[in-house]
């Protein structure tokens, strides 16, 4: 069994962020870098169907060299080796979620996983599009928002996050599976583990070698910051504040 | 002009409001409206979508019995070819999350996902960084496929069509992924990313039994839907899925309480779409009263208990 797990760098949940001057991005220098928190949980579950049934768990990465960390990370978690594609940049105006899924499968041609586990999305776009269109590509079937995956020889069944409860699928092996919050709490790499991250094996490729072809998507024109909320007020007891939400906001 | 296709939901006993939302979205920009309905026996389901649309296409197959996003996105890119569509809708409901890119794909078309804006034809605007910034896209492809945010836009009224559905000659393509089971949520209570009022608790309601004696009463009094603060998910006190945040839930509803909670960056950006946001903290510092419309310095134990019998009578 070979498992292929993604993982993104991303910025901090807790960071405050910045616009940068041209609105196009936002201010990266000095923002805390993690790894998406929905990668970290595909890690974990990679990991445990390790434990289980055996398997190799490769991570695969795309961006800067700077996710260069996150995959020592995750490799610090157990992942056994890592693949990083080098792109100039890993602003989704120049990395959109096609070209991003092309990549991804193009790594799958190679290495022939038997389950790729992606985040749900990442916290930075939010798009929630890569891992399905990997599985289109890969003319495979998917596994969505998992609460509970179960491999049982060449199936996965997996509960999934549905709209008003919880879905129950099957599905053949090789397939795509992503992750939600319910699925695992992941581990923490303990000392000895980070210092044995860094001796395992992390080829960098470019994303040149990789022979895509594609048409860029998507054009970000502007980021901003939402319409600020105006301040509110302070209520100084519980009947004042029962009295505006009636009367002043009309909401009970 | 526009050729827009709309992905329409249903349980089989009726048509999802939200999908009703994608099509005032995709209204907005003016053109032809197809609605596309897929399952095992849809047809009435279909007849009944017509007076919001201009055509209606539906798919009927064992195979589209369940909402498998395999076969589902092969029927669908199928009929958007068809009928030449330029715009290819559904709303972000978990269903939609996991079919349209899929759709994309085959399409070769360029996907904006959660949108909250048409700005125009092809720009849109959406959150991002969980409604930190807002993104002006420009979609560069022929054909465009855009999930709706749906608390940002009203459902379609009901119009006058009443022309006949259009059935769909179905090819389903490879097929490796089976339906199994659906456990519906047996909760009294709204689902968090639904509800009109949620009433969602963090540290300082101070362990389990404080969501208890506190939190759940007053969301059963509204009959609201329970969330919480990534720290008390992290403590175990709740499940993680009540947690209310850029890394759990985005919740929009029209009154939040927040209780207890200090108002870290990553819970506001979960929250802060909230029409009314209500923050009950003993500190007067909290960074949660620079969201709250309404904010209280209060211990959560004395004001949550006098909250809930001043709501009563």
């Amino acid at each position: 069994m070979k498992i292929l797990v993604t993982v993104k760098r991303v910025t901090d949940y807790e960071a405050k962020l910045k616009l940068a001057a041209d609105g196009l991005d936002i201010v990266r220098d000095s923002v805390n870098m993690i790894m998406n928190p929905f990668d970290q949980i595909a890690v974990e579950e990679a990991l445990r169907i390790k434990e289980k049934d055996s398997a190799e768990v490769v991570v695969l990465s795309m961006g800067t060299k700077d996710a260069e960390a996150q995959m020592r990370a995750a490799m610090a978690m157990g992942a056994d080796r890592g693949i990083l594609v080098e792109t100039g940049s890993n602003v989704s105006s120049e990395m959109d979620s096609a070209l991003a899924a092309k990549m991804i499968h193009q790594i799958i041609k190679r290495e022939s996983p038997n389950i790729v586990l992606m985040g749900k999305q990442s916290i930075d776009d939010d798009n929630h599009q890569t891992a399905e269109m990997v599985a289109e590509l890969w003319g495979v079937g998917q596994a969505t928002q998992a609460n509970t995956v179960t491999i049982k020889g060449q199936e996965a069944v997996v509960v999934r996050e549905a709209d008003g409860g919880l879905e129950t699928l099957s599905v053949d092996l090789p397939c795509v599976i992503t992750t939600d919050l319910r699925l695992n709490e992941p581990r923490y790499a303990s000392l000895p583990n980070i210092m044995k991250a860094k001796k395992k094996p992390l080829d960098f490729l470019s994303s040149s070698e990789l022979g895509i072809e594609h048409q860029p998507q998507i054009k970000i024109k502007k980021l901003s910051y939402p319409p600020s909320r105006k301040s509110g007020q302070r209520v100084s007891n519980v009947s004042e504040l029962v009295n505006k939400l009636k009367n002043e906001a009309k909401v009970l | 002009m526009a050729t827009h296709l709309i992905f329409v939901e249903h349980d089989q006993n009726g048509i999802k409001k939200s999908s009703l939302s994608a099509v005032t979205a995709a209204k907005k920009m003016g053109g032809e409206l197809h609605g596309i309905l897929l399952g095992k026996n849809v047809k009435a389901l279909a007849r009944e979508f017509c007076p919001y649309v201009d055509k209606v296409h539906f798919g009927e197959h064992e195979g589209l019995e369940h909402r498998l996003a395999q076969p589902y996105a092969k029927v669908m890119s199928d009929v958007a070819k068809q009928i030449g569509a330029s715009h290819v809708w559904a709303s972000a409901t978990v269903a939609g999350k996991d079919l349209m890119p899929r759709v994309a794909i085959r399409l070769n078309a360029g996907m904006a996902s959660d949108i909250q804006a048409v700005i125009s034809e092809n720009t849109f605007s959406r959150p991002v960084w969980a409604g930190d910034l807002n993104c002006e896209i420009e979609l560069l492809t022929s054909i465009k496929v855009i999930t709706v945010r749906v608390s940002e836009f009203a459902p379609a009224e009901i119009g006058s069509n009443a022309s006949e559905p259009i059935p769909i000659d179905v090819s389903l393509g490879p097929v490796n992924m089976r339906f199994v089971s659906f456990d519906a949520v047996k909760s009294e209570r709204p689902e968090l990313t639904d509800a009109s009022v949620v009433v969602a608790g963090g540290r300082g309601v101070k362990g389990p039994e404080g969501f208890k004696e506190l939190i759940e009463p007053l969301a059963d009094i509204l009959g609201a839907a329970i969330g919480a603060s990534r720290a008390v998910c992290d403590a175990g006190w709740v499940p993680n899925d009540w947690q209310v945040g850029q890394t759990g839930k985005v919740v929009a509803p029209k009154l939040y309480f927040a209780i207890g909670i200090s108002g870290a960056i990553q819970h506001v950006a979960g929250m802060k779409g909230s029409r009314v946001i209500v923050a009950i903290n003993k500190d007067p510092e909290a960074p949660i009263f620079q969201v709250a419309d309404y904010g209280l310095v209060a211990d959560a134990f004395k004001a949550v208990p006098e909250l809930i019998s001043c709501l009563k009578s």
